[in-house]
């Protein structure tokens, strides 16, 4: 027999990891103290760390909550380093709602219950689109349970009574809720048990709603508005059955623009008439602060990622106008500080518009904004197009899919999967932008933060109100940052 | 590249009738890529349930002319019919023949963003619209018979390449295809996973399937086809019934061809 021969009689059983490379001790010594120089610089950092919060910590705890005034602070203080928090306790409903009637004025109610009310909605309104793990009847506690909560708190009988409807199907959904398990209540419906409507619909209905009870006015104009979509959607239903998809997309398009245009006035003129049903108008002038900040936010980020993604794919068509149009557009825009934008929307824009118009100027911006941020979000998606093999492309050509039905189930889900960290790192960007309306005399968070600053009283308060600023935008920045982190985790499925 | 997978040469295969009725005729077919003229004036007719395989060295265009027959290339002249359906730049004859002609990859392109199950019922569904639980049905059908219905729910990242190119020929047999295009299959496999993905086609291949092949695999030739067609510089060079070809071919390209690889 050789020595080279050898035969393994038995295949060697899986043993646990040595103790000192994982637990609390394995954990610590591998990532803090990893030799000399590692435990140098960690304990450096701590004493860094301590030091930071050593002068930190005394400012920002300091007894000055229910100050008047910066003198008053100084006073409570007496000589000691500290924060002047009275200025976050005074302002903070400024810096929330900017100046939306809050029924200080003569003959004026307090209307900050529309944006919460619209705030709350929203959360309700992009819970089933960001989540799908939540259930559909949790999805309509919540909503009854907001709209419940607001109507019973605005008094008065009828809204009253219709408040305590909706809070008693609020309450009577959750008792099911949790009274059937999630096995159970699968096996009923795999067996035909009627399910409640897809909260999804609320989430289309929210964008028409969301400005009604934002600016106020008839309940018809939303509804005009919603009903041109409707138009739009019959219409290409009908057109593309008998002359396909191309006309039918133009034949929409065009009857929701007339509809717009030329009908939707008389409608709800009309139905403004015979039911008049609505809400104390708001003038843009009296939007402001955080209220601004997230209104703007969120048509950017909402209306940006379609609108990037269908020039992302013109871009990339064959067709050459359509793609010069789409490199011209995102060439242009991102070539273009958004700061020029917003003067253009500010001032420029007036110019052109017919004399007597009047074009508000919160939709001047936002459409500026949207504008600025699908040119960036075009180049994202561009990225993640440009990510995918060839492969995906001819595996769902070669089924016979078109060209829609494979970008929406093959090309574009796993595009924007890729795309997730640059998409939401634009939606962030985009969001922080939104303070750049100060300058064009929008009283967002850092406008008003001015304003307050130019009171008397508070002449010299600077840290503490760009602080409270600061951690606002954070927490709105940072979520978004760990719901991209979030998504990724649940979309991946190259693991076991 | 010799391959020395073994099949069972005992099996009767005389019931693998080729019928007289067209499936794909080609006349005339020239296509260049910029100036270079890729595949030249071929001319190939393949009848109902002939299994052909082609072979050639690398950049004689066998790829290009399967890859031809269902438009994922444009040809620049001459003529495609397939089951009587011209292509020309008209999408909807395009996407017909499509639909009817199935077509495995080498690198098998599966969806990674879905699991094996969705991965064959997508184009059933969105194409041939057929009902979600019919669709779900006759995929497991197609997993089942190739032999892995245990997967269907896993994602196409976590199966070995062996199991992800059968999936993809059973992803192609979902949509009920008349003729099935292999562009090779096996190229990117281990041998022993190889040897699992021949033994899916051969099956096919007595079912009596059309199947036109690019291979390597000339023991999968000799088994399996009733032409092998040799291709190089862009043009058909030689074919035959496999016998004939591999113990007498007739060009020299041919003999130096077959000389490297056997």
């Amino acid at each position: 027999m050789s020595d080279l021969s050898y035969v393994r009689a038995e295949m060697l059983p899986e043993k646990a990891p040595p103790v000192s490379t994982s637990g609390a001790v394995g954990w610590a010594r591998e990532n803090l103290f990893n030799g000399v120089g590692n435990s140098i610089l960690t304990i450096l950092s701590l004493f860094m760390v301590y030091l930071v919060l050593s002068a930190l910590l005394p400012w920002v705890f300091s007894p000055t909550w229910n100050a008047a005034s910066l003198n008053d602070c100084r006073t409570i203080l007496a000589g000691h380093e500290g924060a002047c928090w009275g200025v976050i306790n005074e302002r903070w409903p400024q810096l929330l709602f900017g100046f939306y009637p809050n029924g200080s004025e003569e003959g004026t109610v307090d209307q900050r219950w529309r944006p919460i009310l619209t705030f709350v909605l929203l959360f309700v309104a992009v819970i089933p689109v960001l989540f799908n793990m939540i259930s559909r009847r949790m999805n309509w506690v919540l909503l009854l349970g907001a709209l419940g909560i607001a109507f019973v708190t605005r008094g008065g009988v009828l809204t009253m009574i219709i408040g305590v409807a909706l809070l008693a199907g609020a309450a009577y959904v959750a008792f099911q809720l949790f009274n059937t398990n999630k096995v159970d209540r699968a096996e009923e419906i795999a067996s035909g048990a009627k399910r409640l409507p897809n909260p999804l619909i609320f989430s289309a209905v929210f964008p028409f709603l969301a400005p009604w009870l934002l600016w106020g006015g008839s309940i018809w104009g939303p509804i005009g508005a919603l009903f041109g979509f409707v138009i739009g959607a019959l219409v290409f239903r009908a057109v593309t059955a008998v002359a396909g998809s191309l006309m039918g997309i133009i034949a929409a398009v065009l009857s929701a623009v007339i509809w717009w245009l030329f009908l939707m006035g008389g409608f709800a003129w009309a139905m403004e008439s015979i039911i008049s049903l609505g809400l104390e108008p708001v003038e843009s002038r009296k939007f402001g602060g955080f209220m601004l900040s997230i209104t703007i936010g969120v048509v950017a980020i909402g209306c940006s990622l379609p609108i990037g993604i269908v020039l992302a794919l013109g871009r990339q068509s064959d067709l050459m106008i359509v793609k010069s149009l789409c490199v011209g557009f995102i060439e242009f825009i991102r070539g273009v500080p958004l700061i020029t934008l917003l003067f253009v929307a500010s001032t420029l824009l007036n110019i052109f518009m017919p004399p007597g118009s009047n074009f508000d100027i919160i939709v001047r911006v936002l459409i500026m904004v949207t504008l600025f941020a699908s040119a960036y979000m075009a180049e994202v998606v561009r990225g993640g197009l440009a990510a995918l093999p060839k492969g995906q492309y001819e595996a769902a050509d070669a089924l016979g899919l078109d060209y829609w039905k494979a970008q929406r189930l093959i090309i574009m889900p796993q595009a924007l999967k890729i795309s997730i960290p640059g998409i939401v790192s634009t939606f962030i960007g985009v969001f922080k932008d939104t303070t750049l309306v100060s300058i064009i005399g929008l009283l967002d968070p850092l406008g008003l933060s001015n304003a307050i600053r130019a009171d008397a009283n508070w002449n010299g308060v600077v840290w503490e109100l760009y602080g409270f600023i600061a951690l606002m935008f954070f927490v709105f920045c940072f979520s978004m940052s760990r719901y991209s982190m979030y998504l990724e985790r649940k979309l991946r499925t190259d693991h076991h | 590249m010799s391959t020395s997978i073994e099949f069972d040469h005992h099996a009767d295969r005389s019931h693998m009738s080729v019928s007289d009725k067209v499936a794909i005729e080609i006349t005339g077919m020239n296509k260049w890529y910029g100036n270079f003229h890729v595949l030249r004036d071929i001319n190939l007719t393949v009848n109902e349930g002939e299994r052909i395989v082609i072979c050639g060295p690398s950049g004689s265009g066998k790829s290009t002319l399967i890859r031809c027959i269902n438009r994922l290339e444009e040809h620049q002249e001459g003529s495609i019919i397939v089951d009587g359906t011209e292509l020309s730049s008209d999408l909807k004859n395009v996407d017909k023949v499509r639909s009817e002609v199935g077509m495995v990859f080498q690198h098998f392109n599966l969806f990674p963003h879905l699991t094996i199950l969705e991965n064959c019922t997508l184009a059933p569904i969105w194409v041939r619209k057929t009902p979600r639980k019919e669709a779900e049905e006759m995929a497991m059908h197609f997993l089942e018979k190739v032999k892995i219905p245990e997967q269907a729910h896993k994602y196409p990242g976590m199966l070995s390449g062996g199991q992800q190119q059968r999936v993809a020929i059973a992803r192609s047999l979902c949509m009920m295809p008349r003729i099935m295009l292999f562009d090779e299959p096996t190229s990117a496999l281990d041998p022993e996973m190889i040897k699992e993905v021949l033994e899916t086609m051969i099956s096919l291949a007595e079912e009596g399937m059309t199947m036109l092949c690019v291979t390597h695999e000339m023991g999968f030739a000799k088994e399996v086809a009733n032409r092998v067609i040799f291709m190089d510089a862009g043009q058909i060079v030689e074919q035959n019934e496999p016998n004939e070809f591999f113990d007498n071919p007739q060009s020299e390209r041919t003999q130096l061809f077959l000389s490297q690889i056997l």
